[in-house]
Protein backbone atom coordinates (compact mmCIF):
# COMPACT_ATOMS: atom_id res chain seq x y z
CA UNK A 1 0.00 0.00 0.00
CA UNK A 2 3.26 2.28 0.76
CA UNK A 3 4.26 1.84 -2.61
CA UNK A 4 1.17 2.58 -4.01
CA UNK A 5 1.30 5.92 -2.56
CA UNK A 6 4.84 6.69 -3.00
CA UNK A 7 4.01 6.30 -6.92
CA UNK A 8 0.60 7.33 -7.35
CA UNK A 9 1.97 10.90 -7.93
CA UNK A 10 4.28 9.48 -11.13
CA UNK A 11 0.85 8.35 -12.71
CA UNK A 12 -0.75 12.49 -12.29
CA UNK A 13 2.86 13.20 -13.73
CA UNK A 14 1.90 11.15 -16.49
CA UNK A 15 -1.53 12.90 -17.12
CA UNK A 16 0.84 15.92 -16.67
CA UNK A 17 2.89 15.11 -19.63
CA UNK A 18 0.53 14.20 -22.03
CA UNK A 19 -1.35 17.47 -21.57
CA UNK A 20 1.63 19.86 -21.52
CA UNK A 21 3.34 19.03 -24.68
CA UNK A 22 -0.66 18.56 -25.89
CA UNK A 23 -1.66 22.42 -24.82
CA UNK A 24 0.62 24.64 -27.20
CA UNK A 25 -0.07 22.06 -30.21
CA UNK A 26 -3.74 22.45 -29.62
CA UNK A 27 -3.19 26.50 -29.06
CA UNK A 28 -1.20 26.73 -32.46
CA UNK A 29 -3.90 24.33 -34.39
CA UNK A 30 -6.20 27.36 -33.46
CA UNK A 31 -4.01 30.25 -34.61
CA UNK A 32 -1.98 29.46 -37.62
CA UNK A 33 -3.40 28.98 -41.01
CA UNK A 34 -4.78 26.56 -43.13
CA UNK A 35 -3.99 26.48 -46.65
CA UNK A 36 -2.92 23.49 -47.37
CA UNK A 37 -2.34 22.51 -51.41
CA UNK A 38 -1.01 19.16 -52.95
CA UNK A 39 2.24 20.54 -53.66
CA UNK A 40 2.91 21.21 -49.98
CA UNK A 41 1.95 17.99 -48.35
CA UNK A 42 4.00 15.83 -50.67
CA UNK A 43 6.97 14.36 -49.42
CA UNK A 44 10.09 16.63 -48.89
CA UNK A 45 12.99 14.72 -50.27
CA UNK A 46 15.04 18.04 -51.61
CA UNK A 47 12.79 18.83 -53.66
CA UNK A 48 13.54 15.29 -55.54
CA UNK A 49 10.57 13.04 -56.51
CA UNK A 50 9.66 10.40 -54.58
CA UNK A 51 10.60 7.15 -55.96
CA UNK A 52 8.91 4.18 -54.47
CA UNK A 53 7.17 2.97 -50.85
CA UNK A 54 9.43 4.93 -48.04
CA UNK A 55 8.87 1.83 -46.01
CA UNK A 56 11.83 0.18 -47.90
CA UNK A 57 13.29 -2.73 -46.54
CA UNK A 58 16.94 -2.10 -44.89
CA UNK A 59 20.27 -2.77 -43.31
CA UNK A 60 20.17 -5.48 -41.15
CA UNK A 61 22.41 -4.51 -38.83
CA UNK A 62 20.49 -2.25 -37.45
CA UNK A 63 18.22 -5.46 -36.24
CA UNK A 64 21.68 -7.14 -34.73
CA UNK A 65 22.28 -3.98 -32.58
CA UNK A 66 19.33 -4.04 -31.21
CA UNK A 67 19.13 -7.68 -30.11
CA UNK A 68 23.07 -6.91 -28.14
CA UNK A 69 21.51 -4.15 -26.76
CA UNK A 70 18.42 -6.01 -25.59
CA UNK A 71 21.32 -8.51 -23.78
CA UNK A 72 23.05 -6.11 -22.44
CA UNK A 73 19.95 -3.95 -21.09
CA UNK A 74 18.52 -6.87 -19.37
CA UNK A 75 21.57 -8.22 -17.66
CA UNK A 76 22.40 -4.65 -16.15
CA UNK A 77 19.18 -4.51 -14.29
CA UNK A 78 20.50 -8.27 -12.92
CA UNK A 79 23.10 -6.14 -11.92
CA UNK A 80 21.72 -3.19 -10.11
CA UNK A 81 20.33 -4.75 -7.18
CA UNK A 82 24.28 -6.42 -6.61
CA UNK A 83 25.30 -2.95 -6.55
CA UNK A 84 22.64 -1.43 -4.65
CA UNK A 85 23.74 -3.91 -1.70
CA UNK A 86 27.50 -3.92 -2.63
CA UNK A 87 29.19 -2.61 0.46
CA UNK A 88 27.23 -5.23 2.72
CA UNK A 89 27.83 -8.21 0.19
CA UNK A 90 30.22 -11.43 1.57
CA UNK A 91 32.85 -13.17 -0.57
CA UNK A 92 30.30 -15.50 -2.29
CA UNK A 93 27.84 -12.84 -3.42
CA UNK A 94 30.56 -10.65 -4.62
CA UNK A 95 31.83 -13.79 -6.84
CA UNK A 96 28.73 -14.62 -7.70
CA UNK A 97 28.37 -10.64 -9.24
CA UNK A 98 31.61 -11.15 -10.71
CA UNK A 99 30.66 -14.40 -12.46
CA UNK A 100 27.55 -12.73 -14.09
CA UNK A 101 29.85 -9.56 -14.89
CA UNK A 102 32.45 -12.34 -16.80
CA UNK A 103 29.37 -13.92 -18.21
CA UNK A 104 28.48 -10.16 -19.70
CA UNK A 105 31.71 -9.91 -21.14
CA UNK A 106 31.71 -13.15 -22.83
CA UNK A 107 28.42 -12.26 -24.48
CA UNK A 108 30.38 -9.11 -25.93
CA UNK A 109 33.22 -11.25 -27.06
CA UNK A 110 31.35 -13.69 -28.88
CA UNK A 111 29.72 -10.66 -30.43
CA UNK A 112 32.78 -9.42 -31.45
CA UNK A 113 34.04 -12.85 -32.96
CA UNK A 114 31.10 -12.90 -34.43
CA UNK A 115 31.21 -9.71 -36.19
CA UNK A 116 27.70 -8.80 -34.74
CA UNK A 117 29.70 -5.21 -33.79
CA UNK A 118 30.65 -4.71 -38.03
CA UNK A 119 29.01 -2.05 -39.06
CA UNK A 120 29.90 -3.01 -43.02
CA UNK B 1 -9.22 15.01 -0.49
CA UNK B 2 -6.68 18.17 0.17
CA UNK B 3 -3.64 16.07 -0.12
CA UNK B 4 -4.62 15.43 -3.61
CA UNK B 5 -4.36 19.19 -4.73
CA UNK B 6 -1.28 20.07 -2.98
CA UNK B 7 0.22 16.81 -4.82
CA UNK B 8 -1.34 17.97 -8.08
CA UNK B 9 -0.15 21.67 -7.28
CA UNK B 10 3.47 20.03 -6.86
CA UNK B 11 3.49 18.24 -9.92
CA UNK B 12 2.06 21.01 -12.20
CA UNK B 13 5.02 23.33 -11.01
CA UNK B 14 7.47 20.86 -10.98
CA UNK B 15 6.08 19.47 -14.87
CA UNK B 16 5.90 23.15 -16.10
CA UNK B 17 9.53 23.86 -14.37
CA UNK B 18 11.74 22.45 -17.47
CA UNK B 19 9.25 24.01 -20.36
CA UNK B 20 9.92 26.95 -18.86
CA UNK B 21 14.03 26.57 -18.83
CA UNK B 22 13.46 26.02 -22.53
CA UNK B 23 13.46 29.47 -23.16
CA UNK B 24 16.40 30.84 -21.16
CA UNK B 25 18.35 27.17 -22.59
CA UNK B 26 17.80 28.49 -26.47
CA UNK B 27 19.39 31.99 -25.85
CA UNK B 28 22.30 30.32 -24.23
CA UNK B 29 22.69 28.16 -26.41
CA UNK B 30 22.68 30.58 -29.61
CA UNK B 31 24.61 32.71 -27.66
CA UNK B 32 27.47 30.37 -27.13
CA UNK B 33 27.84 28.78 -30.46
CA UNK B 34 27.68 32.26 -31.36
CA UNK B 35 30.16 33.20 -29.97
CA UNK B 36 32.39 29.81 -30.62
CA UNK B 37 31.77 30.35 -34.19
CA UNK B 38 33.25 34.38 -34.24
CA UNK B 39 29.42 35.97 -34.27
CA UNK B 40 27.42 38.13 -32.12
CA UNK B 41 24.78 36.05 -32.06
CA UNK B 42 20.84 37.30 -31.35
CA UNK B 43 20.66 41.14 -29.99
CA UNK B 44 18.17 42.89 -31.54
CA UNK B 45 15.08 41.82 -29.76
CA UNK B 46 15.47 43.08 -25.96
CA UNK B 47 18.93 43.64 -24.28
CA UNK B 48 21.44 41.42 -25.75
CA UNK B 49 18.56 39.84 -27.37
CA UNK B 50 17.03 38.32 -24.14
CA UNK B 51 13.53 38.33 -25.70
CA UNK B 52 14.69 36.66 -29.01
CA UNK B 53 13.33 33.13 -27.89
CA UNK B 54 9.85 34.51 -27.10
CA UNK B 55 9.59 36.14 -29.99
CA UNK B 56 10.37 32.98 -31.75
CA UNK B 57 8.08 31.11 -29.64
CA UNK B 58 5.45 33.53 -30.97
CA UNK B 59 6.59 33.29 -33.91
CA UNK B 60 6.33 29.33 -34.35
CA UNK B 61 2.97 29.23 -32.53
CA UNK B 62 1.62 31.24 -35.97
CA UNK B 63 3.02 28.90 -38.83
CA UNK B 64 1.49 26.63 -40.94
CA UNK B 65 1.24 23.10 -39.38
CA UNK B 66 2.19 20.58 -42.60
CA UNK B 67 1.23 16.96 -42.12
CA UNK B 68 2.26 15.30 -45.43
CA UNK B 69 -0.11 13.35 -47.03
CA UNK B 70 1.24 10.27 -47.24
CA UNK B 71 2.24 9.79 -43.17
CA UNK B 72 0.52 8.25 -40.73
CA UNK B 73 -1.53 10.99 -38.91
CA UNK B 74 -1.55 9.23 -35.66
CA UNK B 75 1.53 8.76 -35.03
CA UNK B 76 2.49 11.58 -36.24
CA UNK B 77 0.65 13.51 -34.18
CA UNK B 78 1.99 12.13 -31.00
CA UNK B 79 5.54 11.77 -31.45
CA UNK B 80 6.28 15.24 -30.69
CA UNK B 81 4.22 14.78 -27.54
CA UNK B 82 5.97 11.76 -26.13
CA UNK B 83 9.34 13.18 -26.85
CA UNK B 84 8.73 16.14 -24.40
CA UNK B 85 6.42 14.32 -21.97
CA UNK B 86 9.60 11.82 -21.18
CA UNK B 87 11.35 14.80 -20.35
CA UNK B 88 8.64 16.01 -17.83
CA UNK B 89 8.76 12.51 -16.47
CA UNK B 90 12.11 12.87 -15.65
CA UNK B 91 11.91 15.97 -14.59
CA UNK B 92 9.13 14.21 -11.75
CA UNK B 93 11.93 12.69 -9.75
CA UNK B 94 14.76 14.96 -9.96
CA UNK B 95 15.47 16.40 -6.70
CA UNK B 96 16.16 20.22 -7.18
CA UNK B 97 17.25 20.71 -3.13
CA UNK B 98 17.60 19.32 0.06
CA UNK B 99 15.00 16.61 1.82
CA UNK B 100 14.00 18.34 4.64
CA UNK B 101 11.60 17.63 7.73
CA UNK B 102 8.83 19.40 6.57
CA UNK B 103 9.32 20.56 2.86
CA UNK B 104 10.91 18.57 0.33
CA UNK B 105 12.79 19.94 -3.57
CA UNK B 106 11.59 17.54 -5.97
CA UNK B 107 8.54 16.17 -7.49
CA UNK B 108 7.83 12.49 -6.35
CA UNK B 109 10.61 11.68 -3.61
CA UNK B 110 10.95 7.89 -4.90
CA UNK B 111 13.39 5.25 -3.36
CA UNK B 112 14.66 4.07 -6.86
CA UNK B 113 14.50 7.19 -8.56
CA UNK B 114 17.30 7.04 -10.69
CA UNK B 115 16.35 3.79 -11.95
CA UNK B 116 12.72 5.68 -12.75
CA UNK B 117 14.67 8.33 -14.65
CA UNK B 118 16.66 6.29 -17.06
CA UNK B 119 13.76 4.54 -17.92
CA UNK B 120 11.44 7.03 -18.59
CA UNK B 121 14.31 8.88 -20.74
CA UNK B 122 14.12 5.70 -23.55
CA UNK B 123 10.76 6.93 -24.01
CA UNK B 124 12.34 10.11 -25.95
CA UNK B 125 14.11 7.04 -28.25
CA UNK B 126 10.35 6.46 -28.53
CA UNK B 127 9.20 9.37 -29.70
CA UNK B 128 11.94 10.15 -32.22
CA UNK B 129 11.45 6.71 -33.53
CA UNK B 130 7.91 6.87 -34.13
CA UNK B 131 8.20 10.68 -35.98
CA UNK B 132 10.84 9.24 -38.16
CA UNK B 133 8.36 5.96 -39.04
CA UNK B 134 5.53 7.71 -39.78
CA UNK B 135 6.58 10.87 -41.78
CA UNK B 136 6.79 8.83 -45.03
CA UNK B 137 10.10 10.22 -46.27
CA UNK B 138 12.78 8.29 -46.86
CA UNK B 139 15.54 10.89 -45.00
CA UNK B 140 13.30 10.55 -42.06
CA UNK B 141 13.30 7.11 -42.07
CA UNK B 142 17.11 6.88 -42.00
CA UNK B 143 17.05 9.24 -39.43
CA UNK B 144 14.67 6.68 -37.43
CA UNK B 145 17.18 4.02 -38.36
CA UNK B 146 20.15 5.58 -36.55
CA UNK B 147 18.46 6.78 -33.41
CA UNK B 148 17.38 2.69 -33.15
CA UNK B 149 21.06 2.01 -33.74
CA UNK B 150 22.60 5.41 -31.44
CA UNK B 151 20.32 5.94 -28.70
CA UNK B 152 20.03 2.33 -27.43
CA UNK B 153 23.58 1.31 -28.05
CA UNK B 154 24.70 4.64 -25.71
CA UNK B 155 22.27 3.40 -22.86
CA UNK B 156 24.37 0.78 -22.11
CA UNK B 157 27.92 2.20 -21.15
CA UNK B 158 25.49 5.17 -19.22
CA UNK B 159 24.00 2.37 -17.00
CA UNK B 160 27.21 0.62 -16.64
CA UNK B 161 28.83 4.01 -15.46
CA UNK B 162 25.96 5.10 -13.32
CA UNK B 163 26.50 1.73 -11.34
CA UNK B 164 29.50 2.84 -9.58
CA UNK B 165 27.98 5.54 -8.16
CA UNK B 166 24.77 3.98 -7.13
CA UNK B 167 27.52 1.16 -5.83
CA UNK B 168 29.25 3.81 -3.54
CA UNK B 169 25.96 4.95 -2.09
CA UNK B 170 24.26 1.82 -2.03
CA UNK B 171 21.30 3.22 -3.16
CA UNK B 172 19.25 4.19 -6.27
CA UNK B 173 17.38 7.00 -4.53
CA UNK B 174 18.88 9.88 -6.03
CA UNK B 175 19.13 11.79 -2.75
CA UNK B 176 20.76 9.81 -1.11
CA UNK B 177 23.47 9.45 -3.69
CA UNK B 178 23.87 13.28 -2.91
CA UNK B 179 23.68 13.24 0.65
CA UNK B 180 26.77 10.05 0.43
CA UNK B 181 29.00 12.35 -1.58
CA UNK B 182 29.27 15.28 1.46
CA UNK B 183 33.27 14.33 2.38
CA UNK B 184 34.26 14.13 -1.30
CA UNK B 185 32.52 14.10 -4.92
CA UNK B 186 32.18 10.80 -6.60
CA UNK B 187 33.83 12.60 -9.60
CA UNK B 188 37.25 12.42 -7.61
CA UNK B 189 36.29 8.80 -6.44
CA UNK B 190 35.41 7.60 -9.73
CA UNK B 191 36.80 10.12 -13.04
CA UNK B 192 36.16 7.30 -15.30
CA UNK B 193 32.46 6.85 -14.96
CA UNK B 194 31.76 10.64 -14.80
CA UNK B 195 33.76 10.62 -17.93
CA UNK B 196 31.84 7.97 -19.59
CA UNK B 197 28.69 9.11 -18.34
CA UNK B 198 29.21 12.88 -20.10
CA UNK B 199 29.78 11.43 -23.16
CA UNK B 200 27.29 8.77 -23.18
CA UNK B 201 24.70 11.19 -22.71
CA UNK B 202 25.85 13.67 -25.44
CA UNK B 203 25.07 11.10 -27.60
CA UNK B 204 21.82 10.15 -25.83
CA UNK B 205 20.67 13.82 -26.43
CA UNK B 206 21.44 13.07 -30.06
CA UNK B 207 23.81 16.62 -30.20
CA UNK B 208 27.54 17.04 -30.10
CA UNK B 209 30.30 14.45 -32.41
CA UNK B 210 27.38 12.28 -32.26
CA UNK B 211 24.53 14.50 -34.28
CA UNK B 212 24.01 11.23 -37.13
CA UNK B 213 20.31 11.07 -36.18
CA UNK B 214 19.38 14.76 -37.93
CA UNK B 215 22.97 15.35 -39.95
CA UNK B 216 21.81 18.32 -42.31
CA UNK B 217 24.98 16.94 -44.91
CA UNK B 218 23.71 13.89 -45.03
CA UNK B 219 20.10 13.22 -44.60
CA UNK B 220 19.11 16.92 -45.12
CA UNK B 221 17.17 16.99 -40.95
CA UNK B 222 16.80 13.53 -39.92
CA UNK B 223 13.54 12.20 -38.23
CA UNK B 224 11.79 15.78 -38.13
CA UNK B 225 12.14 16.54 -41.67
CA UNK B 226 8.63 17.07 -42.21
CA UNK B 227 7.52 18.51 -39.25
CA UNK B 228 6.78 22.35 -38.72
CA UNK B 229 5.24 24.92 -36.69
CA UNK B 230 5.10 24.09 -33.35
CA UNK B 231 5.37 20.15 -33.30
CA UNK B 232 9.15 20.89 -34.76
CA UNK B 233 9.81 23.14 -32.06
CA UNK B 234 8.67 20.51 -29.45
CA UNK B 235 11.18 18.36 -30.62
CA UNK B 236 14.04 21.06 -30.15
CA UNK B 237 12.34 21.96 -26.67
CA UNK B 238 12.84 17.95 -25.48
CA UNK B 239 15.91 18.10 -26.62
CA UNK B 240 17.57 21.67 -25.38
CA UNK B 241 15.57 20.04 -21.76
CA UNK B 242 16.95 17.07 -22.31
CA UNK B 243 21.01 18.22 -22.47
CA UNK B 244 19.51 20.69 -19.10
CA UNK B 245 18.61 17.29 -17.51
CA UNK B 246 21.75 15.23 -18.13
CA UNK B 247 23.46 17.94 -16.84
CA UNK B 248 21.51 17.98 -13.88
CA UNK B 249 22.04 14.08 -13.69
CA UNK B 250 25.69 14.23 -13.80
CA UNK B 251 26.18 16.92 -11.29
CA UNK B 252 23.53 14.71 -8.99
CA UNK B 253 25.17 11.81 -9.33
CA UNK B 254 29.22 12.76 -9.58
CA UNK B 255 29.47 16.70 -8.16
CA UNK B 256 27.65 16.48 -4.95
CA UNK B 257 24.73 17.68 -6.57
CA UNK B 258 22.82 20.40 -4.15
CA UNK B 259 25.62 19.44 -1.51
CA UNK B 260 27.80 22.62 -0.78
CA UNK B 261 28.93 24.12 2.48
CA UNK B 262 27.16 25.47 5.02
CA UNK B 263 23.94 22.86 4.51
CA UNK B 264 23.12 21.48 7.45
CA UNK B 265 20.58 18.54 7.80
CA UNK B 266 19.39 19.28 11.09
CA UNK B 267 16.80 21.56 12.05
CA UNK B 268 17.88 25.22 13.30
CA UNK B 269 17.07 28.96 13.42
CA UNK B 270 20.04 31.52 11.84
CA UNK B 271 19.56 35.18 13.73
CA UNK B 272 16.85 33.49 16.08
CA UNK B 273 14.34 33.94 12.97
CA UNK B 274 15.59 32.55 9.68
CA UNK B 275 14.41 29.25 9.29
CA UNK B 276 17.21 27.04 8.30
CA UNK B 277 15.06 25.12 5.72
CA UNK B 278 14.89 28.65 3.60
CA UNK B 279 18.68 28.83 3.64
CA UNK B 280 19.47 25.32 2.69
CA UNK B 281 16.77 25.47 0.14
CA UNK B 282 18.09 28.47 -1.31
CA UNK B 283 22.24 27.77 -0.99
CA UNK B 284 20.73 24.34 -2.40
CA UNK B 285 19.57 25.55 -5.51
CA UNK B 286 22.45 28.14 -6.01
CA UNK B 287 25.20 25.38 -5.62
CA UNK B 288 23.07 23.01 -8.25
CA UNK B 289 22.58 25.92 -10.41
CA UNK B 290 26.28 26.86 -10.45
CA UNK B 291 27.56 23.14 -11.19
CA UNK B 292 25.15 22.34 -13.76
CA UNK B 293 25.93 25.42 -15.57
CA UNK B 294 29.34 24.70 -15.85
CA UNK B 295 28.50 20.93 -17.18
CA UNK B 296 25.89 22.48 -19.75
CA UNK B 297 28.54 24.84 -20.68
CA UNK B 298 31.00 21.66 -21.53
CA UNK B 299 28.08 20.25 -23.38
CA UNK B 300 27.69 23.05 -25.52
CA UNK B 301 31.62 23.21 -26.42
CA UNK B 302 31.95 19.99 -27.38
CA UNK B 303 28.68 20.12 -29.11
CA UNK B 304 30.35 23.34 -31.34
CA UNK B 305 33.86 22.27 -31.32
CA UNK B 306 34.04 18.65 -32.45
CA UNK B 307 33.72 17.63 -36.17
CA UNK B 308 30.44 14.76 -36.44
CA UNK B 309 31.91 11.10 -36.83
CA UNK B 310 30.50 8.82 -39.13
CA UNK B 311 27.91 5.91 -38.28
CA UNK B 312 30.64 3.37 -38.25
CA UNK B 313 32.87 5.34 -36.30
CA UNK B 314 29.80 6.18 -33.78
CA UNK B 315 29.25 2.18 -33.34
CA UNK B 316 32.94 1.11 -32.82
CA UNK B 317 33.37 3.97 -30.15
CA UNK B 318 30.57 2.34 -28.04
CA UNK B 319 30.45 -1.06 -28.40
CA UNK B 320 34.36 -1.51 -28.84
CA UNK B 321 35.35 1.01 -26.50
CA UNK B 322 33.38 2.81 -23.98
CA UNK B 323 31.22 -0.95 -23.11
CA UNK B 324 34.52 -2.80 -22.71
CA UNK B 325 35.85 0.21 -21.16
CA UNK B 326 32.80 0.77 -18.85
CA UNK B 327 33.19 -3.20 -17.88
CA UNK B 328 36.91 -2.78 -17.00
CA UNK B 329 35.70 0.10 -14.85
CA UNK B 330 33.08 -1.85 -12.87
CA UNK B 331 34.76 -4.95 -12.12
CA UNK B 332 38.36 -2.83 -11.14
CA UNK B 333 36.78 -0.28 -8.85
CA UNK B 334 34.20 -3.14 -7.20
CA UNK B 335 36.93 -5.08 -6.49
CA UNK B 336 39.25 -1.99 -5.13
CA UNK B 337 36.25 -1.45 -2.77
CA UNK B 338 36.24 -5.18 -1.12
CA UNK B 339 40.20 -4.55 -1.52
CA UNK B 340 39.52 -1.83 0.66
CA UNK B 341 36.65 -3.21 3.08
CA UNK B 342 39.25 -6.07 3.68
CA UNK B 343 41.90 -3.56 5.36
CA UNK B 344 39.52 -1.92 7.30
CA UNK B 345 39.00 1.38 5.32
CA UNK B 346 36.23 0.70 2.75
CA UNK B 347 33.41 2.05 2.61
CA UNK B 348 30.43 0.02 4.71
CA UNK B 349 28.18 0.04 7.37
CA UNK B 350 30.48 -0.81 9.97
CA UNK B 351 33.48 1.35 8.10
CA UNK B 352 33.30 4.83 6.73
CA UNK B 353 29.74 5.06 6.59
CA UNK B 354 29.16 7.81 3.82
CA UNK B 355 26.04 8.74 5.49
CA UNK B 356 27.10 8.77 9.59
CA UNK B 357 30.51 9.19 9.70
CA UNK B 358 32.31 10.45 6.89
CA UNK B 359 35.05 13.28 6.72
CA UNK B 360 37.84 14.04 4.60
CA UNK B 361 40.31 11.98 6.43
CA UNK B 362 38.83 8.61 6.80
CA UNK B 363 37.24 8.97 3.24
CA UNK B 364 40.79 9.94 1.68
CA UNK B 365 42.28 6.44 2.00
CA UNK B 366 39.77 4.56 -0.31
CA UNK B 367 39.50 7.51 -2.80
CA UNK B 368 42.84 7.11 -3.15
CA UNK B 369 42.84 3.82 -3.91
CA UNK B 370 40.19 4.32 -6.44
CA UNK B 371 41.56 6.81 -8.13
CA UNK B 372 44.91 4.75 -8.62
CA UNK B 373 41.94 1.99 -10.38
CA UNK B 374 40.98 4.74 -12.36
CA UNK B 375 44.92 6.00 -13.58
CA UNK B 376 46.00 2.34 -14.23
CA UNK B 377 42.89 1.52 -16.55
CA UNK B 378 43.72 5.07 -18.27
CA UNK B 379 46.88 4.08 -18.42
CA UNK B 380 46.65 0.63 -20.27
CA UNK B 381 43.98 2.13 -22.07
CA UNK B 382 46.55 4.51 -23.44
CA UNK B 383 49.39 2.11 -23.53
CA UNK B 384 46.90 -0.37 -26.16
CA UNK B 385 45.88 2.94 -28.32
CA UNK B 386 49.34 4.37 -28.04
CA UNK B 387 50.70 1.32 -30.34
CA UNK B 388 48.01 0.36 -32.27
CA UNK B 389 47.92 4.76 -33.40
CA UNK B 390 51.34 4.55 -33.71
CA UNK B 391 51.33 0.75 -36.20
CA UNK B 392 48.99 2.44 -37.92
CA UNK B 393 51.17 5.69 -38.43
CA UNK B 394 53.78 3.67 -39.62
CA UNK B 395 51.97 1.85 -41.99
CA UNK B 396 50.57 4.99 -43.32
CA UNK B 397 54.45 6.35 -43.81
CA UNK B 398 55.51 2.87 -45.76
CA UNK B 399 52.73 3.17 -47.93
CA UNK B 400 53.29 6.91 -48.61
CA UNK B 401 56.68 6.54 -49.11
CA UNK B 402 55.74 3.24 -51.85
CA UNK B 403 54.05 6.15 -54.15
Amino acid sequence: MNVLIEWAPIGLFFIIAVILPAAPIVVAALLNPKMPNDVKLSTYESGVETVGDTWVQFKVQYYIYGIVFLVFDVEMIFLLPWAVAFNELDFFAFGAGFLFIFLLTDALIYAWRKDALEWS
Amino acid sequence: MGNFWIVLIISAIVATLPLLLAIPLIWIERKVAARIQDRIGPNRVGPMGLIQPIADALKIITKEDITPAGADKFIYNIAPIISVGSIVLMWAAIPLGPRLPNARMIGVDLEIGILYVIAVASFGTLGTLMAGWSSNNKYALLGAFRVVAQLVSYEVPLVLALMIPVMLAGSLDIQDIIVSQRAMWFFVMAPLAAFIFFISAQAETGRGPFDLLEAESEIIAGYNIEYSGMKFGLFFVGEFVHVLTNAILLTHLFFGGWWGPFIFLQEYTLFGFIPGALINIVLGLFYMTIKTAVLYFFMLLLRNSLPRVRIDQLMDFNWKFLVPVSIVNLVVTSFLLKVAQAGGFGIGPDQVNLYVNANLANVLPVTLLLLVGNLVIVGGLIGIYGRQIRSERVAAEAAAVGD
